[in-house]
């Protein structure tokens, strides 16, 4: 023991950092921030370490090379001991980066801890946010599989869409005319050197203004934030009936830190490394990339974007909303800092989640693409087929065979792009059936020229026999009036 | 001699510009010029993606196989080396796309990336559409878009037919901005 307090001392003399550091460490904040509120900034550096040791781990085996990166995987799942559990700790830890820094920044927003003084305390944070992302998504391309290859593709295409210099953009991205050996090496740089070296110099700074300036006291309804009085008042606040961050504060950090390094744990040891999934091999093209879950919401976006304002919605999107993350604490820099007094504050964040809520629920399901193998893969419901003419079990052969239900389900099976066909007769008469399949529309291709006359026919009949027992199919009601008495509206009167 | 004693002199040193601090100014100045100095070649290097598209260009004539690959009135799947590659590149060097013999005389080569955000499209042959997996893009068989969010119809690189074999001018990922994308891509209708 006496040892110990020597070389301490011995360090000391030279350092002297002994003063500083215990200043730092019982420097007073106010005594309602000792809360479980307020544990996710220290949470997210302890991601963030993390992040840094197991990358350096993983680092110690994985090969930068288009050629080697997915064997390379392989190896750290397969041939090193416990290396699948280090893929996943580092996997898992950035899915909790990602969630705990979000969560940070919405308690901050919430807080109302941008205000003045800590502007630019927000606006590192947002840097820091960026910066986070960035590091999840080159992660995910260091994950060197199809998902990467084809999520790199995506990268590329919103690139070449820039005004003027998108093809520029597009090979300073790729490092080259295509996804390759390339490509991988400076992503490879970008995740390990560029991006990290970022976000310790942006931590640091994050972190000194904290406590230079403060923690952000717990906002009271009422109290408001005035340039001329604030510092006074937090000086007041602190010093008067503050307390000493460690003890008081720092306990329930460190309680938070253990649980959420415990749980990223309990995730990789549970649910394992992120794969690689299938590999890199551009030929293989029956793959349905997916982007990993932070950026469905993003994948989301891109299907529902009209053609005509996409490239325009790309370009300006994310520099709006930077910079009115950025802009936040001048236009709101004073003022009620509860959220109970600011309603367009909870509104706001209440909007966001529910909007990237169920834009990732719908990134889960893609509604949007063709199941590919639906055609050959689930068949028509046998109800559907019962009692039916042969006239319209041929048409459910074409719709098989013409690959409809891949877009289209009949039974709750197949695709969900189109409009589910269970009761399209009572929706469409025959004539307008006979329209939308032959021109499309709406979103359907043509396929007048892929079906010849009696398929159209046969489709059409069993398209007709798609509505519930007892509800007759809808009919054109001047049809009986222009054809004269004769017409029956069946399919026979059809050429 | 005190701290105090020491910066005293500075302190009271007469107004304008003292030799110290313009050698001080005069020292970053210098800065200042060899960083320029060393800011040229490494933004050249960094900018060796583009210049090389610029110099030579990356794209080439290359062959995706004899014409009995092909048949009449058919689409196939067809890959290819790319011709600029890197000996650590390994397979996704090889790149795939859609070759569609038209009449026997007149093709089509589709690149493999959709012309929405790049993903890969697949061949229907029974519904002659192509479909794409990611955001639900679907091109007729000539190529021209058929819905989706796709804002142009499949990127088409340049062929000819030489000795029996097929050759395609390829060599850079198909995009907005890639050569393919300046080829005319629709084709009136054909079949």
């Amino acid at each position: 023991m006496r040892l110990i307090s020597e070389v301490g001392d011995w360090l000391d003399q030279r350092l002297k950092l002994g003063a500083v550091i215990r200043e730092t460490a019982e420097h007073p904040v106010p005594r309602e921030t000792a809360s479980w509120f307020y544990v996710f900034g220290s949470a997210a550096l302890t991601c963030f370490i993390l992040q840094i040791v197991t990358g350096i781990l993983l680092a110690l085996v994985y090969v930068p090379s288009a050629g080697e990166a997915w064997n390379s995987l392989q190896i750290l799942n397969h041939g090193i001991s416990l290396g699948w559990f280090i893929r996943g700790l580092h996997g898992w830890g950035s899915n909790f980066m990602v969630a705990i820094v979000l969560i940070h920044m919405v308690q901050v927003f919430l807080f109302g801890a941008y205000k003045f003084p800590r502007e630019l305390t927000w606006m590192v944070g947002v840097f820091l946010l960026l910066m986070t992302l960035a590091m999840a998504f080159t992660g995910q391309v260091l994950r060197f599989d199809q998902d990467a290859y084809w999520g790199l593709g995506i990268g590329a295409s919103i690139a070449s869409r820039v005004p003027v210099v998108g093809p520029w953009a597009v090979k300073l991205m790729l490092g080259g005319p295509i996804i390759a050996g390339a490509t991988l090496s400076r992503f490879f740089a970008v995740h390990v050197f560029l991006v990290p070296g970022l976000l310790i110099a942006f931590v640091g700074v994050h972190l000194l203004m904290v406590l230079k300036l403060g923690v952000n006291e717990w906002p009271m309804p009422g109290r408001i934030v005035r340039r001329a009085t604030y510092v006074q008042e937090y000086h007041d606040l602190t010093h008067k009936e503050g307390v000493p961050f460690v003890p008081y504060a720092v306990w329930k950090d460190v309680f938070f830190s253990a649980f959420i390094l415990l749980s990223i744990a309990a995730c990789a040891v549970f649910l394992g490394p992120f794969g690689p999934g299938g590999q890199p091999d551009p030929r293989i093209i029956q793959t349905a990339p997916r982007p990993d879950f932070f950026f469905l919401w993003l994948y989301s976006v891109l299907s529902f974007l009209p053609p005509s304002a996409e490239t325009p919605i790309l370009m300006i999107g994310p520099a709006i909303g930077i910079m009115v993350l950025l802009l936040l604490p001048f236009v709101a820099g004073e003022g009620e800092k509860s959220w109970k007094r600011r309603p367009i504050a909870v509104l706001t964040i209440l909007l966001t989640a529910v909007m990237l809520g169920s834009l990732t629920q719908l990134g889960l399901h893609t509604p949007w693409s063709p199941v590919m193998d639906a055609w050959s893969s689930l068949p028509i419901p046998s109800e559907y087929l019962q009692g039916r003419t042969a006239l319209e079990r041929r048409g459910a052969l074409v719709f098989q065979a013409k690959q409809c239900h891949n877009c289209h389900s009949l039974d709750d099976m197949g695709g969900k792009r189109g409009p589910a066909l269970d009761r399209v007769a009572l929706r469409l008469t025959q004539d307008q059936l006979i329209r939308q399949v032959i021109q499309g529309g709406g979103n359907m291709p043509a396929y007048g020229k892929n079906l010849s006359p009696a398929e159209t026919t046969a489709l059409v009949a069993f398209l007709e026999t798609l509505h519930p027992f007892g509800n007759p199919p809808a009919s054109n009601a001047a049809h009986d009036v222009v054809l004269g008495a004769n017409a029956d509206g069946s399919t026979s009167a059809r050429p | 001699m005190t701290t105090a004693n020491m910066t005293a002199p500075n302190v009271t040193a007469p107004p304008g510009v003292s030799r110290r601090a313009m050698l001080v100014k005069l020292g970053m100045l210098l800065n200042g010029i060899v960083a320029l100095i060393l800011a040229v070649p490494i933004v050249r290097y960094l900018l060796s993606p583009v210049s090389h598209a610029r110099k030579t260009g990356y794209e080439s004539w290359l062959s995706l196989g004899g014409l009995e690959q092909f048949p009449t009135g058919q689409t196939r799947l067809a890959t290819y080396r790319n011709p600029v590659v890197n000996p650590w590149d390994g397979e996704t060097a090889d790149i795939a796309c859609w070759v569609r013999n038209v009449d026997g005389q007149k093709f089509q080569v589709f690149a493999i990336n959709c012309a929405h955000l790049g993903c890969p499209v697949r061949w229907f042959p029974q519904s002659n559409l192509f479909m794409c997996p990611c955001h639900g893009g679907a091109y007729y068989q000539d190529g021209s878009r058929a819905s989706g969010p796709p804002p142009r119809g499949l990127f088409t690189y340049p062929y000819k037919i030489e000795d029996g074999r097929l050759l395609i001018k390829a060599g850079e990922m198909a995009t907005t901005g890639s050569p393919t994308a300046n080829t005319t891509s629709v084709r009136p209708r054909c079949g």
